[in-house]
């Protein structure tokens, strides 16, 4: 109930805000190239909503299979980072290091060497969606109470039985927040990789509408790039709640 | 049944446990007592085979369990259970680790001592003093020759905990499986135990040894005859002696 009126709350703000915008384009006069009122662009979405929704899907699909491999490649990673020392001794800064390295710079790179197809742009997102995973799941994993880390040495628990009985399940708040950051940086990614080349996509749409001057488009692209992220976002909150059982007091943790 | 032999043990130059020795007997409640820093979690680490002693032995039925895991039944201070996953799958977490865990039996004991309407809730949904009594069925139900009790109760409020002392009380008098039990409260040693075993300051050696003299199955009552008061006097003498010598040093 509390957070039904919280989130009422919120949508009058934004709301309020819209209005803002739309009182201040109507009387300063600003032309609709250089920024569009917000029901003009509500305008235009409908009407273009047709060409405009396989441009959508385009982008859902690619998001989605993006995040899937990075949320796999991330899980892998935090695992063995996590369970050989020798190993996250070796990488782990290179790890930090390779995320100073804009995605941005590295896309055209990525192009030259893989081409136009799928593999490329999955390549951007899964770096995109790897390094939120890769370093919540292994802060996850290392904050395992020490008192039932001691509790499984003395019943004679194995390295590997610890790790998948206590440190991986303990570590579900942890994960969740982190791929709940991949997710809406999934959107993102997707559109930066249909950018530099593509035949479908919000990225592809938004291009042409910039190359044309039609700001309205841009915004509308804008608008459905923010809507898929939450989408994404509130679907991840779901599977977690369904996932991370008893934990009262722990799940506090991740109520982002 | 269980018996330690003569063991030292030592951390870098700081030696902890010096030529100890006592035994466990079939069937019998031993409560080690003594003052606060004697070692007293470090010798459940050496029985439990998490860490290896320098000197002496420790025999299970016999054999060497030394730095063998997982030979002991064991119940730690807090109740450690695992937050995401119900009562009944907690309590047979010890059984999983080795087998195919048998759930009806599991059930079974959380039916006789009165837990059967939690078997699918999650810790989190019980109080503390429910808790521990969960994690001492699972202790009983990982089938183990022994019981070694740290400290169980410490972390309940008062009356908790002699609610608690009578309920374990209770079951282990009909159940009777050795139990070594660690505490530093006098009461809760004399109202449970056989045999007291009174430790040194570090490093840790046997003190005294004090045969509690009533009969089973023990009432409450016990708590208010003489003979309590007096061997009560005499364990906190002796826990007495222990801590003056500490302020000497």
């Amino acid at each position: 109930m509390k957070s039904a009126i919280k989130q009422g709350r919120t949508i009058i703000f934004i709301a309020f805000l819209l209005s803002i915008w739309e009182l201040i384009v109507r009387f300063a006069d600003v032309p609709h190239w250089l920024l569009p009122a917000p029901s003009a662009i509500l305008k235009e979405g409908f009407q273009s909503y047709d060409t405009f929704l396989p441009h959508v899907l385009a982008t859902v699909q690619l998001a989605i299979l993006g995040l899937a491999i990075g949320i796999l490649c991330g899980l892998t990673v935090a695992v063995i980072l996590h369970r050989f020392t020798f190993i996250r001794e070796l990488f782990y800064p290179i790890l930090i290091m390779s995320q100073n390295v804009p995605v941005l710079v590295l896309a055209p790179l990525l192009i030259i060497w893989f081409g136009f197809g799928l593999l490329p742009k999955l390549i951007i997102i899964c770096l995109v969606c790897f390094f939120p995973i890769v370093i919540s799941a292994m802060d996850g994993f290392r904050q395992t109470s020490p008192e039932l880390k001691y509790y499984f040495e003395m019943i004679g628990a194995t390295k590997a039985q610890t790790f998948w009985k206590l440190e991986w399940p303990y570590a579900y708040p942890a994960i969740f927040s982190g791929i709940k950051i991949a997710a809406t940086y999934s959107v993102m990614g997707a559109v930066i990789a249909e950018w530099l080349g593509a035949k479908k996509g919000i990225g592809v749409y938004m291009t042409l509408a910039q190359s044309s001057f039609r700001t309205d488009r841009v915004f509308v692209a804008i608008f459905a790039i923010v809507f898929l992220s939450l989408l994404l976002f509130s679907v991840i909150r779901l599977i977690e709640k369904l996932v991370v059982k008893g934990r009262g007091l722990h799940a506090q943790y991740s109520k982002h | 049944m269980l018996s330690i032999q003569n063991i030292d043990k030592s951390f870098d130059s700081l030696q902890v446990i010096r030529n100890l020795s006592f035994e466990v007997k079939d069937g019998e409640f031993v409560a080690i007592i003594g003052p606060s820093g004697s070692g007293k979690s470090t010798l459940f680490q050496l029985i439990g085979g998490v860490s290896s002693i320098d000197k002496g032995a420790i025999l299970l039925n016999g054999t060497d369990i030394q730095q063998k895991r997982g030979t002991i039944g064991y119940m730690p201070q807090q109740p450690c259970l695992l937050p995401w996953r119900t009562i009944v799958e907690n309590v047979t977490i010890v059984e999983e680790l080795q087998q195919k865990p048998n759930i009806e039996r599991a059930k079974e004991w959380l039916e006789k001592v009165g837990l059967a309407s939690f078997e699918n809730a999650y810790p989190n949904e019980l109080s503390g003093g429910m808790q521990q009594r969960v994690s001492f069925i699972r202790a009983i139900i990982s089938d183990k020759p022994i019981l070694c009790l740290d400290e169980p109760f410490s972390a309940l409020d008062e009356f908790t905990r002699l609610e608690m002392q009578a309920w374990l009380l209770s079951i282990w008098e009909e159940y009777r499986k050795s139990i070594l039990f660690v505490t530093h409260s006098i009461e809760e040693a004399l109202f449970l135990a056989d045999r007291i075993i009174v430790l040194t300051k570090r490093p840790a050696t046997v003190k005294n040894e004090i045969l509690v003299p009533f009969a089973r199955p023990r009432t409450e009552e016990i708590r208010h005859s003489a003979t309590f008061t007096a061997l009560k006097q005499q364990l906190f003498m002796y826990l007495k002696e222990e801590k003056d010598d500490v302020n000497v040093d």
